[in-house]
């Protein structure tokens, strides 16, 4: 597992990450007595939209979390192009897991999508005709314009995660942070969210993502980062994603029918 | 009834009774929102050891070092409350409960342990208040309103309640934003820059002075029952929470007033020669307020609940 982490760490090391869309170094994040996330280093290319891989409890959502300052950690360094993260806030847009809000909350769906301009409205800005219009805009691109008034409760699975992708789109952010966009969500909006994402990409945008379905990483994404509380493998898809990686990211837990499927999948 | 009579007895305590209940019902609706409601009566039973306090240092019933024992008591029980959640890693509630129920027993051993005896100390007043003797005896009709001399002997409640709802209503509009979106989605807001940490405790300080003021003047029934009764019937009325503050107003107001005018005349018209507590009956207006808005109300059925399929 380290002699991976190792050999992808070269390649890193010799590159310049300063001005990188996200790097981390040296992060451990522990909530009781075991750590969540171990010394880990990861460097985001950008323009790539990168997934962030490993088995359930692997500590996929605790590295985003504290990459995006949400959770502390024990010890590491984040720095957001090139600079401390707490002066890049207005460059990253974030869409936590679904499940992590009570969808019964008072609110309208242009409200949640509203929350998206907050930075740009202030303690006191009011909302004007163009904030409402830059709100429809971003739920129009996510198929969602028909439900603006719509209480979120009322909304499904797969319209409430669509709701959170076109909160991230208002801040109109350089880097894109995903905790899980697809999980639990219907073919349609799976479809429609990596259709959006796609088009961030086109745009020049960084777009990282939690990602559980290990059959779709060769046809959405460009890279992948590999984690079993420690990085397990970084780098481009064909380079990283391997059976060799996956093996090791998982251990016994993927059986050996599906790494050869993938396996195959990837020639 | 003429404005002699109404004005010295009845306006001074249905204004104090009004501005309790929208001071505790403000907070209450993000208190309510963010499954902390029974913060209120935390802090309700917290003061206790702090009033206690204050009494043995002056040795006397007085206003000011109580409500500061009061409150320098609810601001430790809070922080309190969050080392015991964050370090024991135990939720909110669990917290509260073991925080709030040791300040409450030491208060009663305080107040067990020293002599207050020969002093107005007791529980029927902790929980009670005595809204009914805050009347206003310089007034003589609606023109001392705007007498200064007839001002000048106003129930020292009324103005401190009054700042203290003003307060309130101050740090909500100005909070409005940050309040909603940490209320709704802690991580997201932390991204933005909001610190939640330092607001979640403003809200719950905010909360503890609120509820503070509001014991002085009318007791810690009326505290626990606008904390949670207004904003959880104005949830079931709207669901947009820029209506439900409204609503969860309208509510304290319409509990306060009819409580009031229940309480002094609601036993008379039932042919009982006593009046009742008005405090007691202002809660018990709220209470069934809430169980009308959960019979009726528009949107009392979780939207968000699962179906069945």
């Amino acid at each position: 597992m380290l002699s991976l982490a190792a050999h992808q760490g070269v390649s890193i090391a010799e590159q310049n990450t300063e001005d990188r869309p996200l790097a981390i170094r040296g992060l451990t994040v522990s909530y009781g007595q075991k750590p969540a996330v171990f010394s880990v280093d990861m460097t985001v290319q950008p323009g790539a939209m990168t997934a962030i891989i490993g088995p359930n409890g692997a500590g996929k959502s605790t590295l985003l979390k504290a990459a995006l300052g949400i959770v502390k950690p024990l010890s590491g360094q984040v720095s957001v192009f090139g600079a401390p993260l707490e002066k890049q806030r207005a460059r990253i847009a974030y869409v936590p897991q679904r499940a992590s809000v009570d969808w019964d909350f008072p609110t309208r769906v242009i409200d949640v999508v509203l929350m998206g301009l907050s930075r740009q409205l202030g303690l006191l800005g009011r909302i004007r005709g163009r904030h409402m219009a830059r709100a429809m805009e971003c739920l129009n691109r996510v198929g969602m314009h028909d439900f603006a008034n719509r209480q979120i409760g009322q909304l499904s699975g797969g319209q409430q995660q669509r709701v959170f992708l076109a909160r991230a789109l208002a801040q109109d952010a350089d880097l894109y942070l995903l905790d899980e966009p697809f999980a639990g969500v219907d073919a349609a909006t799976e479809k429609a969210i990596i259709g959006v994402l796609k088009s961030l990409k086109q745009d020049g945008k960084t777009v990282v993502v939690v990602h559980h379905d290990l059959a779709t990483v060769t046809d959405y994404f460009d890279h992948v980062f590999l984690i079993n509380t420690r990085k397990v493998a970084e780098g481009p898809v064909a380079d990283a994603f391997t059976a060799e990686t996956l093996q090791s990211a998982y251990g016994g837990r993927l059986a050996t029918a599906q790494i050869d499927q993938i396996s195959r999948a990837l020639g | 009834m003429s404005g002699e009579e109404f004005v010295p007895l009845s306006l001074t305590p249905l204004l104090i009774g009004t501005f309790a209940a929208i001071a505790c019902a403000l907070p209450g609706n993000f208190l309510v929102l963010r499954k902390q409601a029974l913060i209120g009566d935390a802090i309700s039973h917290v003061v206790l050891p702090g009033i206690v306090v204050a009494f043995i240092l002056t040795g006397a019933i007085s206003t000011w070092p109580m409500m500061l024992g009061a409150a320098g008591a609810a601001i430790l029980a809070v922080i309190m409350i969050e080392a015991v959640r964050r370090l024991g890693q135990i939720e909110a509630g669990a917290a509260m409960g073991v925080v709030f129920t040791t300040m409450f027993a030491a208060g009663v051993l305080l107040l067990e342990q020293t002599d207050t005896s020969s002093v107005h100390l007791d529980v029927e007043h902790a929980l009670y208040g005595n809204l009914e003797s805050l009347i206003w005896l310089d007034a003589t009709g609606w023109a001392s309103v705007l007498d200064p001399e007839a001002l000048a002997g106003l129930p020292p409640e009324l103005p401190r309640i009054a700042l203290t709802m003003l307060g309130v209503s101050l740090f909500v509009w100005l909070f409005w934003r940050p309040l909603k979106i940490s209320t709704f989605d802690e991580g997201f807001a932390r991204t933005v820059g909001i610190r939640t940490g330092v607001l979640g405790m403003a809200l719950v300080i905010t909360a503890a002075i609120a509820a503070v003021a509001a014991f002085d003047a009318v007791g810690s029934i009326i505290v626990i029952a606008m904390f949670i009764c207004p904003p959880a019937a104005a949830r079931m009325m709207t669901n947009r929470l820029e209506t439900q503050i409204g609503w969860s107003v309208a509510f304290a107001i319409l509990s306060a007033v009819t409580g009031y005018v229940l309480a002094g005349y609601g036993p008379l018209w039932l042919g009982a020669a006593d009046a009742v507590s008005a405090a007691g009956m202002i809660a018990t207006m709220s209470g069934l307020i809430l169980a009308g808005a959960a019979i009726w109300g528009p949107c009392r059925t979780r939207a968000g609940a699962p179906s069945a399929s």
